[in-house]
């Protein structure tokens, strides 16, 4: 072990400067990336973006169409890496496809959530009173309803589509976030800051949304970045139970569901997308993990 | 004399708590002159700082402003909706607070924080605010304002927030800056330049400052007339002079006896007013000071005493010294003298304790325990 070796009052000086002159989000950021896992799954993440975007122009067969003189059930090959499905499509375009569904059900999800929740939680916290006692009962009185039970009715009731089945999932994903917020909320509005900007005559809005979510962020972004995989699990979930988005769009819980029925088959059908769903929610999971270890000022070292 | 900018009447402002009414502020009337300097003194808890929220309508629940006047213009803030308060607050009354470290937002940049408080009221032309704020930066001599607008909070110095905070009240040019102990977060030295600059703008800007404070060193420097409260009352009203030379209400001669002085014999023990303030639940009969003061009569035990006058421009809640005031004006003499009055000298008969110049000298912090900020390069 090396010898313990005092600093010097320079860089002790220096040191301590330094520190206090590295902002909230550089520093959150720097102890990010010394997060191996969490970098793994920032990696991960973007190679799954980049095939989503490319899945956007270009998939090598078009994922939807019957391929003419091609076996269905196909095991990998050099023309089809990943085999094909039932109907001899390939699937390679398929979970393409289906990453780009997962990925704007997550994001598109996690943005209502967002938008819906910090508001709420915004409002509940800084105002308290009636306001927060009508959204508390609201929340705690749906908190005991299983979300994936309201998902699958509020998905029926509006129809199949893209964006009915972000909204049916925020549905009930957007009381932890205003929940979170709202604790938030109600911690920052004590703080002498806000005193003074009440003091200074700035409106509510202003307070709310120019001071109180600033020094939110944190945590939101945690909880946004959770609510990801949960959208994708149980976007695929519903699709696994034939009620997610509608053919021939190509889903990862659809295609399991096909793989599924074809196991003693063809058991790669149903490998590939257990195989994607489960890395990717492991990846948002461990950069959630890894942001809240960042960004959560009890773990600052 | 003109009209007041402010004049409070019979304030009361209570908490509604779970253990009882604290009744924090009790009929509590003054008022500013354009462009005075008022100081208003007294221990933690004796109701200056929610004095000042009421004024401004700050005060939170389980707080609540029960009664009184409060005048600004011809105006009662206390009738305005929550909407017109706001666009007096910041705009012709302004607050500074107690520790700069914590009245600015981090995550915000200073030069943005005080824009935002000009963009908040319509006073300031949108296009002259970017400049002004560099001006008001340099006029409460933070140096290199062009560069620091951009610095967030935590890259300045106590002494700079606090100097950024001033700046941020002065930017709307109010008629009133009320400073809620002002110089309490800072070390000594940093404390007496804040003050050089609240006296100068005071001068240059002509608005009205109330300066809230528990230190009495910080008043004899700044302010022209004081009011002192105890346990959520005003015993006593005078000009610095009179507060400081001849104190009339015992609380106030206390309070100055317990100043540590540069010039005191060594051997001499810094002397404290015995107990504690009353519990602002459960307030003493007559005297709100009777269970500590040194000169108490039977009368104080049933009787409060009124705010009187005892000398010109000097007010004070005391019976006395009231009695004494009477009999030296020549009126009608309060007959049931002290059966209680306890040993010791009455104020009205002492030598001065100190003259204005000489307690504005004394290194203030001195009577604070409490710890000093961070050191700052100011």
């Amino acid at each position: 072990m090396a010898a313990v070796v005092a600093p010097s009052f320079e860089e002790y000086a220096g040191g301590t400067v330094a520190r206090a002159q590295v902002g909230l989000w550089r520093d959150g950021f720097r102890r990010l990336r010394r997060n191996r896992l969490a970098l793994a799954a920032l990696i991960y993440l973007a190679v799954l973006l980049l095939v989503a975007v490319v899945a956007v122009f270009w998939t090598p067969y078009n994922p939807a169409t019957i391929l003419p003189n091609v076996l269905t059930y196909l095991g990998p090959s050099a023309a089809h890496p990943l085999g094909t499905d039932e109907l001899g499509r390939d699937l390679l375009s398929r979970m393409m496809q289906g990453a780009q569904i997962s990925l704007i059900v997550g994001v598109g999800t996690s943005a209502i959530v967002l938008t819906v929740g910090v508001t709420v939680g915004l409002v509940a916290g800084y105002f308290r009173g009636w306001i927060d006692n009508v959204i508390s009962v609201f929340i705690n009185v749906f908190y005991g309803i299983p979300g994936i039970l309201v998902a699958i009715i509020l998905y029926l009731v509006l129809g199949r589509g893209l964006g009915n089945i972000m909204i049916a999932i925020s549905a009930t994903a957007w009381m932890d976030m205003a929940r979170l917020v709202r604790g938030q909320a109600f911690s920052i509005r004590e703080r002498e800051y806000i005193e003074a900007a009440r003091a200074s005559g700035a409106k509510s809005g202003k307070i709310l949304f120019g001071h109180i979510l600033p020094n939110a962020l944190g945590p939101i972004i945690v909880q946004a970045t959770f609510v990801i995989p949960i959208a994708i699990l149980t976007e695929a979930f519903l699709s696994y139970l034939g009620l997610g988005i509608p053919e021939p769009l190509a889903s990862w819980g659809s295609i399991a569901s096909e793989g599924y029925a074809a196991l003693p088959l063809e058991p790669y059908m149903m490998l590939w997308p257990a195989l994607a769903l489960s890395i990717t929610l492991l990846a948002f999971n461990f950069l959630g993990d890894g942001l809240r270890d960042a960004f959560d000022p009890r773990q600052r070292r | 004399m003109t009209a007041p900018v402010l004049d409070v009447r019979n304030l009361s402002t209570h908490f509604f708590t779970d253990d009882g009414e604290v009744k924090a502020v009790r009929n509590v009337s003054f008022s500013v002159a354009p462009g005075e300097t008022l100081g208003i003194v007294g221990e933690s808890g004796c109701g200056k700082s929610v004095t000042a929220m009421s004024v401004l309508g700050l005060v939170q629940r389980p707080g609540k402003v029960v009664n009184g006047e409060i005048m600004y213009k011809g105006r009662d803030l206390l009738k305005l909706t929550k909407e017109e308060l706001r666009a007096i607050r910041g705009r012709d009354i302004a607050m500074i607070f107690q520790d700069p470290l914590s009245s600015l937002n981090p995550v915000l940049k200073v030069g943005y924080q005080i824009e935002e408080a000009m963009h908040a009221h319509d006073k300031i032309a949108n296009a002259d605010i970017e400049n002004r704020t560099i001006d008001l930066l340099k006029q409460v001599r933070v140096s290199d304002p062009t560069r620091r607008v951009n610095d967030f909070p935590h890259q300045f110095s106590g002494g700079m927030r606090q100097r950024a905070m001033i700046a941020m009240g002065l930017s709307n040019k109010p008629d009133l800056l009320i400073a809620d102990e002002p110089t309490t977060a800072l070390d000594v030295t940093v404390q007496a330049q804040i003050l050089e600059l609240l006296r100068d703008l005071n001068e240059q800007t002509g608005a009205a400052i109330i300066l809230i404070t528990h230190n009495l060193g910080v008043v004899a420097g700044l302010c022209k007339r004081v009011l002192v409260m105890y346990a959520g009352e005003i015993v006593e009203e005078g000009t610095v002079e009179q507060i400081f030379e001849a104190p009339q209400h015992p609380y106030t001669w206390s309070l100055l006896r317990s100043v540590p002085r540069i010039d005191a014999n060594r051997g001499h023990r810094l002397l404290s007013i015995e107990g504690l303030p009353p519990d602002l639940i459960a307030l003493p009969d007559g005297c709100k000071f009777n269970p500590r003061c040194p000169f108490r009569i039977e009368r104080c035990f049933s009787e409060s005493p009124p705010i009187e006058q005892v000398a010109p421009a000097q007010h004070a809640a005391c019976w006395v010294t009231m009695q004494k005031a009477y009999a030296d004006m020549g009126a009608g003499t309060i007959t049931d003298t002290s059966p209680g009055a306890a040993s010791g000298v009455h104020p009205r008969r002492r030598q001065p304790l100190a003259t204005v110049a000489e307690a504005a000298d004394v290194p203030a912090v001195l009577a604070e325990p409490e710890p000093v900020a961070e050191p700052v390069n100011d």
